[in-house]
């Protein structure tokens, strides 16, 4: 069998075991990457030397007897929002074109010592800012599924690679369902955990009150191995959590008998795409089989998502980035004209920031920098957090009567490229079903339970409490084995 | 200090309010594990944290935090039971963030206050109202060379992300005069502490003072004139120059135009101190928005009375306290315990050892302000460098209250001891101390009598005070004799001719 074909389980246990060297392991996905990210332009950087050095060093080490760590030999696709000593980090923008941080993400560090190979960075919406990967500096990646179409955002490159056998795990971020709407719009697993599961220590900040790195795999067993690895308390994280981290492949062999999970009605409002109602529907029916029950509960506050996280988001993403000034590091405008600019101070700041930040990224400073200035606060980011404390409620409410809530990812299969550009509400709108997780701290899961007839995944979400990831992952692997839509690979690129 | 001009020959009164920063001892940075030591290399004590690389995130130093509650605490501030930090949104080089980690609407104390009293009574006992204490990060330096064409700034982020306790206070202050005084009992308190070292020059203390004058009209009200904001003073001296300089202008000005408060919007003046004066500091064109918002890389930091308590009990005495206690443990005058106080600990402990050893406290005091003190003053350095120890002093002073010698013979020796570093009974020797048995002091007297028939007869008419001329040829003969004992003993045999 090709290691392209074997789950993250398999492969580290063939390394483990001796099977499969590291090396031949990481081969075998960079020949996948070199034969097919032509066409989908999910990495922004594929580091097959460094790849290979790491992969002999824990080939070397196994033999001489050595131990080795659990991810030993396991290709990873690192999202380029995760800082990497020795790679270039650039957040999918133009201003950070060339720049290497000095340290590695925490996660990145975690990886490294579990003995996982990262294999290169991937494409990304700019500063995670968007959700079609559009809004990349170097341009959109394509959904192997469709070439034609979007793989959603902003963790899309992460989303593609995976879905295309070109890493059999990549690392996401999630701040408003980065993770969960690619995975879905790809056909993969990917997990948001709860909010300081995973320490944001060298992840780029987007929004620092909402931003989650997670995994993003073929399945949740998969994503079970890498969580056990990146989760855990980081003293260099303030928010990063304190609690024990469980052994997640260890919990996923209970049956689902009893649990309960959630249903919104608001979920089927309009604008939902039949076919995906149809997906979703087919998924509890698979729940119930599965011994689990279904109840309808409330989120009364959760179509006020969007526009809470609209203002939160950029509120924090206007302070995030005022960083990139080209004063110290990145994009340094060449161009001293004078004109119009009180300071030449003012205008390298003013060019550098013109030319480095693309129109969303633009866009969202816009928005946050006026929402915070005096006289509109209390009306936009004060009320924005009130209605973010109702919405936490919601979800702390439903979750005394249910256990999980389940519903759709996104509205729509993937969309075309081009299709929403024009239009920033619109693409807005795609997060209407993920935003609220991030803004009540809570987890989430994303993996597919179907195809439209045209042979698009349509993506299933469910929600759990701060802290279940263990019931999240138990759920979704019990559905990954009663159905085989995770198994399903994109035809066009086969 | 020369001494100020009185308040009420002025046709106004001087209304001050203060902001200072204050450095914190603590060898770390607020938010990260660089050093803050003074001095080294520029950009050699910086991290991804505190240059604000991608990605970097601030984990909060306990130590600052405790000596800033410390400094509250001290203040007679309220500390709140739970407090926040927020983002100061700004662009600057030296701000490698674009935002500077701060305090907002809860501080982390408020509501303080702290006396001044001048013990000469050059004004009468001041409390100054703290409105809020809060701690921040500092910002890097930036340095401008102007030199021709060029116009470089060159940044040094070793300063950024230093921890920053800023005190204001209420305009209670009502004088140039007050406001120094102030100044250096707010330096004496934090430097009591340990909450800062206050130096200056290094810039571990720095003020910046809001100030205008009320004004008494004709018809009973009182005109305010325009709040300014002095900054770039660069010593308490200068700030008492610079409040002094800024209400002539001010007064000036008044009579000129008549332009009340709120007329106008604040101005910012700096001081030029070479040429004794303030001077606009240009406006920034969008006045100051901030757009605080909560820091949401930290999390809130609550205190509990478990916690007050045991930084209470860390804290040792202030200032204001330990006067009182030196006051009354050494029956020593007010002004006495003030000047050794304001030396600091390190004196105190020093004037309490020789007290100790000598059992006098007001002895002690006075050997301390005109012996030790003089010459440390000439000398420059601290007590703690200072070579004649306390243990020494208080043997010059025991063997005067033996009457070995007299006081001007122990200065004396306490010079010596001072240059040569001798042990005290080696200068006595070499110097020919001895005592004097009273068999020769008679006979040293009665030789005195009988050369100085004119002195007798003065002492005989009732001029007592004559005999001091005895006194000093007694000295010349024998520098050995005692002062006192040789006047006692002279006015006998004359009141016996």
């Amino acid at each position: 069998m090709q290691p392209a074909e074997l789950s993250a389980v398999d492969l580290v246990t063939a390394v483990r075991q001796g099977d499969l060297s590291a090396v031949h392991c990481t081969e075998a996905f960079l020949r996948r990457i070199e034969a097919l990210d032509g066409s989908i332009n999910a990495f922004l950087k594929v580091d097959r030397e460094g790849a290979l050095a790491s992969a002999a060093r824990i080939d070397e080490r196994r033999r001489a007897g050595g131990p080795i760590g659990p991810l030993a030999g396991l290709p990873i696709a690192v999202k380029d929002a995760l800082c990497t000593a020795n790679l270039p980090t650039t957040c999918g923008s133009k201003m950070l074109q060339g720049f290497r941080p000095p340290y590695d993400a925490d996660t990145v560090r975690r990886l490294r010592e579990a003995d996982a190979v990262i294999v290169g960075k991937t494409n990304m919406d700019e500063f995670a800012m968007g959700g079609s990967n559009e809004n990349s500096a170097f341009g959109p990646v394509k959904n192997p599924w469709d070439l034609s179409r979007a793989p959603g955002g902003s963790s899309g490159g992460s989303a593609a690679c995976v879905a295309a056998d070109m890493a059999p795990v990549a690392i996401g971020s999630d701040t408003g369902g980065s993770i969960r709407q690619p995975a879905g719009l790809c056909g993969i697993t990917g997990l948001k955990p709860t909010y300081g599961r995973v320490s944001r220590r060298g992840l780029v900040a987007f929004a620092s009150s909402l931003d989650q790195i997670g995994p993003m795999a073929r399945s949740a067993a998969d994503c079970a191995l890498v969580l056990e690895t990146i989760a855990g308390h980081d003293p260099g994280d303030s928010t990063s959590l304190c609690d024990e981290v469980p052994r997640y492949t260890e919990m996923l062999e209970q049956p689902l008998t009893g649990v309960r999970i959630g249903r919104v009605r608001d979920h089927y409002a309009e604008g939902l795409d039949p076919e995906v109602a149809r997906g979703v529907e087919e998924a509890f029916a698979v729940f119930t089989a599965a011994g689990a029950t279904i109840h309808d509960v409330e989120l009364p506050h959760a179509k006020y998502g969007v526009a809470t996280y609209y203002l939160i988001a950029p509120c924090e993403a206007s302070s995030n980035l005022a960083r990139y000034d080209g004063a110290h590091y990145g994009h340094r405008s060449s161009q001293r004209t004078g004109d119009g600019f009180e300071s030449p101070l003012l205008e390298m700041y003013c060019r550098s920031r013109a030319e480095g930040f693309g129109p969303e990224v633009k866009r969202r400073i816009m928005l946050g920098t006026y929402a915070l200035s005096a006289g509109y606060y209390d009306a936009y980011y004060a009320k924005a957090l009130k209605v973010r404390r109702l919405i936490r409620q919601d979800y702390l409410d439903a979750f005394r009567h249910v256990d999980l809530i389940g519903g759709p990812v996104s509205a729509t299969p993937a969309f075309r490229l081009g299709e929403k550009t024009g239009d920033p509400l619109a693409m807005y709108l795609v997060d209407l079903y993920t935003v609220a997780t991030n803004l009540a701290g809570v987890g989430g899961i994303s993996f597919p339970c179907g195809f439209t007839r045209s042979g698009l995944p349509v993506g299933f979400q469910l929600q759990g409490p701060a802290l279940a990831e263990p019931l999240l992952l138990r759920a979704t692997d019990r559905f990954q084995r009663l159905t085989d839509w995770h198994l399903r690979r994109p035809k066009a690129i086969a | 200090m020369t001494s100020a001009a009185s308040p009420t020959a002025e046709p106004f009164t001087t209304i001050v309010g203060l902001e200072v920063h204050v450095q914190l001892q603590t060898l770390t940075k607020l938010f990260c594990g660089c050093s803050t030591a003074f001095g080294s290399p520029p950009n050699t004590q910086v991290c991804p944290t505190c240059l604000g690389l991608p990605g970097s995130l601030p984990v909060m130093n306990r130590k600052a935090f405790e000596l800033a509650v410390r400094a509250a605490l001290a203040l007679n501030c309220r500390i709140a039971p739970f407090t926040k930090w927020d983002r100061k949104n700004y662009f600057y080089p030296d701000l490698p963030k674009g935002y500077q980690i701060s305090q907002f609407d809860l501080p982390f104390s408020s509501d303080g206050q702290l006396e001044v009293v001048d013990p000469k009574g050059a004004f009468a006992p001041r409390t100054v109202g703290i409105v809020r204490v809060h701690l921040e990060e500092d910002a890097g330096k930036s340095m401008h060379d102007e030199a021709a064409g060029t116009a470089d700034t060159r940044i040094d982020l070793n300063r950024a992300g230093t921890p920053l306790c800023e005190i204001v206070t209420q305009p209670d202050l009502r004088s140039p005069q007050e406001a120094r005084a102030w100044l250096n009992e707010l330096k004496l308190l934090l430097v009591y502490l340990g909450v800062s070292d206050c130096n200056m020059q290094e810039g571990s203390l720095r003020v910046d003072a809001n100030v205008n004058l009320h004004i008494p009209q004709p018809d009973g009200r009182i005109a305010k004139t325009p709040i300014v904001e002095i900054k770039n003073m660069n010593s308490f001296r200068s700030v008492e120059r610079a409040l002094t300089y800024e209400a002539a202008r001010q007064w000036e000005e008044w009579q000129a135009t008549k332009v009340e408060m709120g007329r106008m919007p604040k101005q910012t003046r700096g001081w030029d101190d070479p040429a004794g004066i303030t001077r606009p500091q240009r406006q920034k064109e969008e006045s100051s928005d901030y757009r605080y918002f909560p820091e949401p890389d930290l999390v809130p930091v609550t205190v509990d009375e478990p916690q007050l308590a045991r930084i209470r009990a860390a804290m040792g005495a202030p200032p204001t306290e330990l006067r009182r206690t030196l006051a009354d443990r050494w029956k020593i005058p007010a002004y006495d315990a003030d000047v050794l106080v304001n030396q600091g600990r390190e004196l105190v402990a020093y004037f309490e050892a020789v007290a100790t050893a000598v059992a006098d406290g007001k002895l002690a005091s006075n050997w301390m302000q005109q012996d030790v003190l003089r010459t440390l003053n000439e000398r420059g350095g601290t007590i703690g460098e200072f070579p004649v120890r306390p243990e020494q002093v208080a043997e010059i002073i025991g063997r005067v209250q033996k009457g070995e010698f007299d006081t001007s013979r122990g200065r004396e020796i306490f010079a010596e001891v001072l240059s040569s570093g001798r042990p005290v009974a080696d200068v006595v020797a070499a110097l020919g101390i001895a005592a004097v048995s009273d068999d020769e002091l008679i006979a040293l007297c009665r030789e005195l009598i009988a050369a100085n028939p004119k002195i007798v007869a003065d002492v005989q008419g009732g001029k007592e005070q004559a005999a001091a001329g005895l006194i000093g040829q007694a000295k010349k003969k024998n520098p050995n004799a005692n002062p006192g004992k040789v006047r006692q003993m002279c006015l006998e045999l004359i009141r016996g001719m």
